[in-house]
């Protein structure tokens, strides 16, 4: 898979923008967005949460949740043994019903790239054949505080080791200092890093850590600054902070992937991630996406969920609606 | 398979026990009405739901005599702790059976089940337990001390939200010590007679509730009746006009809650995905069928297209349908009188010049329905700009500068609601401060509480609902007699309770006399 080549982004930054993506270029473009009033967005997001998904809508709803899901580990103690466990896992998530269908991706931190592809052996691929992406978080995750030489020496390491994905974390400090155009540039570095020799590129996640951003003006300035530097998703978060995705924080980031499309006629992905640990809230979040974005965001190159444990429960009801029973924790796999 | 068709989810009916044939609610008993008997349908299927009992004159002379018998012996002497038990009562009960009166209330009215689960049921249930609340505190109702309760008050209420209206009426009415005789709409009876079943429930002495059921005749002898003290209304402007000449010279004391026509102001700096949601919820929110629906929309020209570019692409995920399917977003127009009048107004709007759009949603071949539609090109002189069309049908209207606007959105006989959409403060309060509506929300649209007053300015009616002012509508301030020296009432209830008061009032007396003789 590959992402929006560099030259293209940029491009399109300078004529959305009108100017070189400096500070102030910067400031004036993503404070001239119209702001968001909590109140109604959370309310609006509740309302989405209401819908109600039966019978053969949610059979469909468990199996492309399970398709769109970035299994992930990011354990200060992950070995290789736990990330072959891990890949075993997302190739065949149960072992008692071979229906079901693979994640999309595994998630790890860059030094298990080489054992999450050699795990992976011939199912390593894009998701849209069927095959099994692997991601890499990069860029000093999760605090992002390092230098730029750092972060992409990080990110073309993974890449180079055989990476499809790259989830960078953005400086949240920078944003918050209103330094949007450090923010911007290390994006772009970053997406720089992220290409291969042959040309090809690896896609490329953009952290916003919405938990740190706290307000949603900043996650909507945030996205459209993700997405004009060149970031090909739009993730909420890193998973080591709380909040971490709430629904109404991805319905924003949503609605500023509609904006964009319509702008521009690019699609960008939206990656909740973090908390997410009920097949009743992913739904919600599938529902989230059809009515605001559209039905066609609903595939891996488009919407993923960051997520460990919300596998197993979606499985459990999955094996509910096939057998009118529940099951129990025992009857999944541990990963 | 496409996702967004999704499966059928529709509420159980089986929860609901529903009689054959409904009585008239007269001293706690149901019994026979002397009028003709009438069908209550479901306006989603036309199918009969229930037979319901007709009011003549007789039987609203039983219904007020059982409210007085029910006042002078009982509700009226009793202490207003123990009213408000009795309150609490029914706002538990009310909680108990809210899966029931929502099915209930959206098979008779038409409205989806989202709203009536999730609004209607619960803001009665807020309404009583907030006038619970005031029942035992009357003295801080503004009035001074020892209020005293109307009597007996004639209740009439509306189809849009039948249950609802209902708790805005009993509630504040109960509280103050009034006891009523309440007229449900005729097209949308059913959960008034549930409420009914709660009374005899909750075990509130008889004749303190009286539901009648009946058409606008039985309405006009309710309110027109010599042994009414209070007549509260909620329903269409003529209707109130109407009211008003009929009680006018009498002792009763009237509130009207009427018609509106209300501007939904969006400037050009608000929260834009927002606004389109308020504006949805403002106008689409129970299929219009709301007296303060944003019907009007005002929005700044610099954005009007993208505006109306975003709501129309809104609108197309609406789900029009089954009221008791669970993903319904748009339900059924309660009466075919009421789809005539949406019909012939929308089509005026044609005539007049006006662009018309609706959303493209599959009509289902029973019962009333009407799709979302919104109106461009529409100017202030056009019918659907200045009569309530009562349905899901918006006009949009653009302004150039604050003032524009504030003048365009007073410009109608009505004043009942306002919106404001803007990120700046300052705006909000500034516009808000000029706009002649009772009820304005800044960045949101059609949010009740109880605790907040709601009622209109001109043709929108008189009096205010909710909160302390809407518990004064059903008090009269104690005379200077019954203040000094006590009424009987007020002795045979709580002897003991005004023997405690006196040594407070000692120390807290001496600065009010002062003060209102200063004033005079």
């Amino acid at each position: 898979m590959s992402g929006t080549s560099l030259v293209t982004a940029r491009e399109r930054a300078l004529a959305v923008l009108g100017g070189e993506p400096d500070d102030a270029t910067l400031r004036r473009y993503l404070h001239g967005i119209a702001g968001v009033d909590a109140v109604g967005l959370e309310q609006r997001a509740a309302g989405l949460g209401t819908r109600s998904i039966k019978t053969s809508s949610k059979k469909w709803a468990l199996d492309r949740i399970i398709s769109l899901v970035d299994l992930t580990t990011l354990e200060g103690a992950d070995t290789p043994g736990k990330v072959r466990s891990l890949v075993a896992k997302a190739m065949n998530p149960d072992p008692a019903d071979a229906t079901t269908p693979r994640v999309a991706a595994v998630c790890v931190y860059g030094d298990m790239v080489p054992h999450a592809v050699d795990a992976l052996g011939s199912v390593h691929g894009d998701p849209d054949d069927g095959l099994i992406s692997v991601a890499a978080v990069a860029t000093a995750f999760p605090s992002g505080r390092s230098s730029l030489e750092i972060k992409l020496a990080d990110t073309a390491e993974a890449v180079a080791n055989g990476a499809d994905e790259i989830d960078m974390v953005i400086d949240r400090g920078a944003f918050l200092a209103g330094r949007y155009g450090l923010v911007f540039d290390q994006i772009a570095a970053v997406k720089e890093a992220c290409r291969r020799p042959d040309g090809t590129s690896a896609s490329l996640k953009v952290i916003l850590e919405t938990g740190e951003l706290v307000t949603y003006d900043n996650v909507r300035r945030a996205s459209w600054l993700s997405i004009l530097a060149g970031g090909d998703f739009i993730k909420t978060s890193t998973g080591k902070v709380q909040p971490a995705a709430t629904l109404p924080v991805t319905l924003l980031m949503l609605e500023v992937v509609r904006d964009w499309h319509l702008m521009t006629g690019q699609r960008i992905g939206v990656k909740p991630a973090g908390g997410i640990r009920a097949s009743k809230d992913a739904i919600k979040y599938l529902v989230t996406v059809a009515e605001t974005v559209g039905e066609e965001w609903l595939q891996p190159h488009l919407f993923r969920f960051g997520a460990s444990s919300l596998l197993n429960d979606v499985l459990l009801q999955r094996q509910k609606m096939a057998t009118g029973h529940y099951s129990g924790a025992d009857y999944v796999t541990i990963d | 398979m496409s996702f967004l068709e999704y499966a059928p989810a529709p509420e159980s009916r089986a929860i609901l026990s529903l009689r054959d044939e409904y009585g008239l609610f007269i001293d706690g008993e149901f019994v026979d009405g002397r009028g003709t008997p009438f069908q209550s349908v479901s306006p989603a299927s036309e199918e009969r739901i229930a037979t319901i009992a007709n009011a003549n004159a007789a039987d609203v002379d039983d219904a007020v005599a059982a409210a007085r018998r029910a006042h002078d012996r009982v509700w009226s002497r009793m202490t207003g702790r123990d009213r408000g038990k009795y309150l609490f009562r029914i706002a538990r009960l009310v909680q108990e059976r809210a899966r029931e009166l929502a099915v209930a209330e959206s098979l008779d009215n038409g409205k989806p089940i989202k709203e009536s689960r999730d609004v209607d049921v619960p803001l009665v249930a807020a309404w009583f337990f907030y006038y619970a609340g005031w029942a035992d505190k009357l003295d801080y109702a503004g009035l001074g001390a020892n209020p005293k309760a109307l009597g007996v008050a004639a209740q009439v209420i509306p189809w849009n939200f039948p249950l609802l209206m209902l708790a805005w009426k009993i509630a504040p009415a109960l509280a103050a010590g009034n006891t009523v005789v309440l007229k449900p709409a005729e097209t949308t009876p059913l959960t008034a007679l549930i409420f009914a079943e709660i009374v005899q429930q909750a075990d509130l002495p008889q004749g303190v509730v009286n539901i009648i059921t009946g058409a606008g005749d039985t309405g006009a002898a309710l309110v027109g009746h010599d042994g009414v003290d209070k007549v509260a209304f909620t329903g269409s402007t003529a209707v109130g006009r109407a009211i008003a000449k009929q009680v006018a010279g009498t002792h009763k004391k009237v509130t009207l809650e009427l018609g509106g026509k209300a501007a939904n102001i969006v400037f050009d700096d608000a929260p834009i995905d927002q606004a389109v949601e308020g504006i949805v919820n403002g106008i689409f929110f129970n299929q219009g069928h709301v007296c303060c629906a944003g019907s009007r929309l005002l929005v700044q020209e610099s954005i009007h297209d993208e505006v109306v570019e975003r709501l129309k692409q809104r609108l197309s995920t609406l789900r029009l349908g089954d009221p008791l399917d669970k993903n319904t977003d748009i339900g059924a127009i309660n009466s075919r009188e009421q789809l005539e009048r949406i019909r012939e107004l929308s089509d005026a709007g044609v005539a007049e010049g006006a662009e018309r759009w609706s959303a493209p949603c599959e009509i289902p071949e029973n019962g009333f329905w009407y799709a979302p539609t919104i109106f461009t090109n529409v100017q202030t002189s056009n019918r659907i700009a200045r009569e309530e069309i009562f349905g899901p049908v918006l006009s949009v209207l653009t302004f150039r500068t604050p003032q524009e606007a504030i003048a365009k959105a007073n410009n109608t006989p009505y004043g009942l609601s306002a919106g404001i959409w803007t990120d700046k403060g300052s705006r909000i309060l500034a516009v808000a401060d000029q706009l002649r509506a009772g009820v304005v929300w800044a960045n949101t649209f059609n949010r009740f509480d109880p605790s907040s007053p709601f009622g209109g300015y001109k043709e929108s009616g008189y009096g205010r609902e909710g909160g302390r002012h809407g518990l004064g509508a059903y008090l009269s301030p104690a005379s200077v007699t019954s203040t000094g020296r006590g009424t009987p009432r007020a002795v045979e209830a709580a002897p003991a309770a005004s023997a405690d008061e006196k040594p407070a009032k000692r120390t807290r007396r001496p600065a009010r006399p002062a003060k209102k003789g200063a004033a005079k």
